[in-house]
């Protein structure tokens, strides 16, 4: 069974919810990176996603766009990045990590050897925000064959006929990006959070993790209620801004925001 | 008999020209995409449709436009024929109204009320905001922060014009960057709001869209040329920032083999020096706003900062079916640097009493060397995209004088 797999089972089989922080790999600097992925997993992160730096992150708000840019300014590669995951699973073999990004970088490095070195470092799926199914012809089987989960998003335009599709052709979890908007933007609305992970489940078995809107303990606590993950982002990267050339008080909040979310999300 | 690959099997179903094209966005804008696509392929060959456009062309775009003889530039040149097509003497001075009319009609039918385009050199927002006032809609503008500085002039058109222009401060603060935050806003007010864009890039079907609408160029410079010199043009030159003047003008001859085609990119200070804006010619095949095409990238899959001293050509990527022509070898891309711009922009001006857009003086530049080496029977349509008055402020400042 995959990790992500894995993963999921075990969490509900002792009815709880994933929480799945997102950083950007390399922000404020490559070096640091496999020590916040450590933090935030002692803090009870049970799924990370690392972003991969992109010049131009369209579908991302200002908080993402410029920690790409630090990560960026600070010489981080998608071949430092893998390099990162390889440093991480010398101490830890079971959190799942998902490479979250834009195809360019991906293509640049070329499909085969990406997925080659994905595996050969640990990565346990990959999430590209600008490759919809329809555009995954080339990538998919490449990663099928080497098991490597292919996440996708579903938004809130997504119509039921397309959840289907999706549906059929993700692996690992499916993403359900709880605003229009890009990360980073206003507070989410739960109830309609809820009726759109209702339609998804009627087309999948797969677990839905949410993510896009949430800041806090609270925001996570009510998101859990209706979705197997709850994904944060620009709240902890918020932190790494505020906090750069500080990596121990980075992880000491990224600690701080991910604990209280920990609790909130396991109390009944 | 002909080698000539089947140009109107492009796109297919799905936005591709060849490996180029597609739809390459995030999930929040598939439903939209289809929507157009599918509002598109209703209305294309819809009569009315087609009588509304046409309609808006001729009296409110002023079409068709001229093709000009340029004797005396010819005759200073000294090879063959030089003719010029004149779409900077359509309204609001550019080609890109072409485009602008026939999306706001599109727009119209899918019920939005707000507008949003990305511009680089101000056309095509100034153009944006005059169909947008006309159909009462609200409108806004992303524009690089530089490219604010340096197109003044059209940042004033456009508020004049009611719209909203918000200068795009990340990145290089050019036109990638101004499409990046009009694709923000795209997926943060899909409901209402419709996406203008300004050239054949951005997800499918807005490459093969905007070729359409532009295509009404090399229709009439075809006619034109067998109305006024009794023969097709044998070459046809072009500037090329994402694209759209030069697809227009040369999509309707592309079957017509004896016609030879060039598409003349930025070549800013030089490509040997980096500082260009030529993917065609010193890039590679990736994939960025929506679609994959040739793009200025580092060997790691990071765009690069382009530089052209013209704005409207100071981006990284180009328009799949270029990528896709280029390919084929049906086109040729070649490229012209800053200095030769500028220098054509002077010339043309003093010669002719034509002032072109810094965009067009690229190919007016490439048309003139071309021009040296064809005997003096050959005739060549040059693509006018548009006048130079916007660029004023820029001549000026590299005189050293202030206006
Ligand atoms: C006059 C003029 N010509 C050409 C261009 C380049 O665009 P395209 O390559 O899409 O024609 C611009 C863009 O702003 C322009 O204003």
């Amino acid at each position: 069974m995959s990790r992500i797999a894995n993963c999921f089972e075990q969490l509900s089989s002792t009815g709880r919810k994933a929480l799945i922080p997102f950083i950007t790999a390399g922000d404020p600097a490559p070096a640091h990176t496999v020590g916040f992925m450590h933090a935030m997993v002692e803090a009870g992160a049970d799924i990370i996603e690392l972003g991969v730096p992109f010049s131009d992150p369209m579908a991302d708000g200002p908080v993402i766009q410029l920690a790409c840019e630090r990560s960026l300014a600070a010489g981080t590669s998608l071949s430092g990045v893998l390099k990162m995951v390889a440093e991480f699973r010398q101490s830890n073999s079971d959190t799942p990590v998902v490479l979250m990004g834009y195809l360019n970088p991906i293509e640049a490095m070329g499909y085969e050897v990406f997925a080659d070195r994905c595996v050969e470092v640990g990565v346990d799926g990959v999430l590209l925000v600008d490759l919809p199914p329809e555009e995954s012809g080339d990538v998919a089987p490449l990663f099928r064959e080497r098991h490597l989960d292919l996440v996708f998003l579903l938004a809130p335009t997504t119509s039921e006929e397309r959840v289907a599709l999706i549906a059929k052709a993700g692996s690992g979890y499916l993403y359900y990006v709880s605003l229009k908007g890009v990360t980073g933007a206003a507070t989410l609305d739960v109830d309609s959070v809820q009726a759109k992970v209702d339609t998804i489940r009627k087309h999948t078995k797969l677990p839905v993790g949410v993510g896009f809107g949430i800041k806090d303990a609270d925001s996570a606590k009510a998101v859990s209620a209706v979705a197997d993950g709850v994904v944060v982002g620009s709240a902890l990267v918020q932190r790494i801004a505020d906090n750069q050339g500080r990596p121990e008080v980075i992880s000491g909040q990224l600690q701080e925001v991910l604990s209280a979310m920990r609790q909130a999300m396991d109390a009944h | 008999m002909s080698d000539l690959p089947d140009f109107s099997s492009v796109p297919d179903e799905r936005g591709h020209f060849g490996i180029y094209g597609g739809r390459f966005v995030s999930e929040t804008l598939m439903g939209a995409l289809s929507e157009l696509e599918e509002i598109y392929a209703r209305l294309k060959d819809d009569a009315k449709f087609r009588a509304d456009f046409d309609y808006d062309l001729a009296h409110y775009v002023g079409r068709p436009s001229p093709l000009y003889f340029a004797e005396r530039l010819t005759e200073k040149v000294g090879g063959a024929q030089i003719w010029l097509k004149r779409e900077d003497l359509n309204h609001t001075g550019a080609h890109k109204i072409n485009n602008t009319i026939g999306q706001a009609l599109l727009a119209k039918h899918t019920g939005k009320t707000r507008v949003i385009a990305e511009t680089g050199a101000g056309q095509h927002g100034v153009a944006t905001a005059t169909v947008a006032a006309r159909l009462g809609m609200k409108c806004v503008v992303y524009m690089g922060a530089d490219d604010v500085e340096r197109q003044k002039l059209n940042v004033f058109r456009m508020k004049l014009l009611g719209a909203e222009v918000v200068p795009v401060t990340s990145g290089s603060r050019t036109l990638k960057d101004a499409m990046n935050e009009a694709m923000r806003d795209w997926v943060t007010n899909v409901d209402d709001t419709f996406y203008i864009i300004g050239t054949v890039a951005g997800p499918h079907p807005y490459p093969m869209l905007v070729r359409d609408f532009q295509c009404v160029i090399g229709r009439e410079a075809r006619a034109q040329s067998l109305a006024q010199a009794d023969k097709l043009p044998d070459a046809l030159v072009a500037c090329v920032g994402g694209g759209s003047n030069a697809i227009g003008l040369f999509h309707p001859f592309l079957n017509d083999e004896s016609v030879s085609m060039y598409g003349v990119e930025a070549a800013g200070d030089g490509i040997e020096t980096g500082r260009h804006a030529a993917p065609l010619a010193a890039g590679r095949p990736g994939v960025l706003h929506g679609n994959r095409t040739y793009l200025m990238e580092t060997d790691d899959g990071q765009i690069i900062e382009t530089h052209s001293v013209s704005a409207g050509l100071d981006y990284p990527g180009v328009g799949p079916e270029h990528a896709w022509l280029k390919d084929t070898g049906r086109v040729n891309y070649v490229s012209v640097t800053d200095t030769e711009a500028l220098n054509a922009f002077r010339e043309l001006t003093r010669v002719e009493g034509i002032m072109p857009a810094l965009e067009s003086s690229h190919a007016v530049a490439y048309a003139e060397k071309l021009a040296r080496e064809m005997p003096k029977d050959k005739m060549i349509v040059v693509n006018l995209s548009g006048r130079g008055d916007k660029d004023i402020h820029t001549v000026a400042s590299l005189d050293h004088i202030e206006v």
